[in-house]
């Protein structure tokens, strides 16, 4: 699925360069702990969270993920928005919640990551 | 002073050839790690994981290498006073040392329990404090060892083979 979908199905913005919205997406994981982002994922995966500190582009850094879904209406600030222009690392942000930004990309078909 | 120890049954010959060998690292680099830097944890980490990609590791140990490497800088920056991190680079390892300027582990058996946390509301709010940060290490590390004791520096030291 390509992010540009993505955002249509979750009425998102997306933060970061509009190149990013070809970006192919093969998988999804949602979570606000760090540690369980950490060890979930093994494969590249998009990302569904509320945190929006420096840690979470930083994340990215240490696992790959193809793209980070600030769920609630958060929006990062512009430095972190830069970052992750610096990383090539697509923001998008949705007033969704967690649970029914999950629900309409799975039923669209986006599979969860391998855990 | 309570001394924790865990050694991947895959990696028990190539810690013994190590231990023996004493070998010279190929590269050895040094950080700061600053008390409650939230901002700037986790680019040793990031820098140490680049590195070793530029050395041809591969991508699954590199993933093993940075997220040790970054549960144990947050860990200084979350719980500690502050402290170093030395990296050594082998030809077949890398050797990382953690250690903060206190106040030390009051617990470490209780700490090395997965969802045993003493993390304060601002590192929970950062989205850490789970209580999987050692264990996250333990997993990722094909050694970790760690000493600390109350009022005293804690020391954490992982090994990752390639």
């Amino acid at each position: 699925m390509k992010l540009r979908e993505i955002v249509e199905l979750l009425d998102g913005v997306l933060l970061t360069d509009a190149e990013h919205l070809d970006r192919e997406i093969t998988c999804a994981f949602g979570s606000d702990l760090i540690s369980d982002i950490l060890m979930c994922t093994k494969e590249a995966t998009l990302l569904l969270t509320g945190l929006t500190n420096p840690q979470v582009i930083r994340l990215s850094d240490m696992i790959d993920l193809l793209g980070i879904i600030f769920v609630r209406g958060k929006k990062p600030a512009d430095d972190l928005i830069e970052m992750a222009n610096a990383r090539d690392l697509p923001l998008i942000t949705t007033k969704f919640t967690l649970y029914k930004s999950a629900g309409i990309l799975y039923n669209s078909g986006l599979r969860s990551c391998k855990i | 002073m309570a001394v924790y120890c865990n050694i991947s049954e895959d990696a028990q010959q190539k810690y013994e050839h190590f231990t023996k060998e004493k070998p010279n690292p190929e590269m050895s680099i040094e950080y700061k790690v600053g008390h409650k830097d939230f901002v700037n944890s986790g680019k040793a980490s990031s820098e140490i994981k680049l590195m070793l990609k530029r050395l041809g590791v591969n991508p699954e140990i590199l993933r093993k290498v940075a997220v040790a490497s970054y549960e144990a800088e947050i860990n200084v920056t979350a719980h500690s006073l502050g402290g170093d991190i030395i990296c050594d680079i082998y030809l077949d390892c890398v050797h990382i040392k953690f250690i903060d300027n206190g106040p030390g582990i009051k617990n470490l058996e209780k700490a090395l329990e997965p969802g045993w946390s003493t993390a304060d509301d601002l590192v929970r709010e950062m989205g850490f404090g789970a209580g999987l940060g050692l264990p996250n290490i333990k997993k990722n590390a094909d050694v970790m060892h760690i000493e600390s004791a109350e009022n005293q520096s804690t020391i954490l030291q992982i090994i990752v083979f390639y």
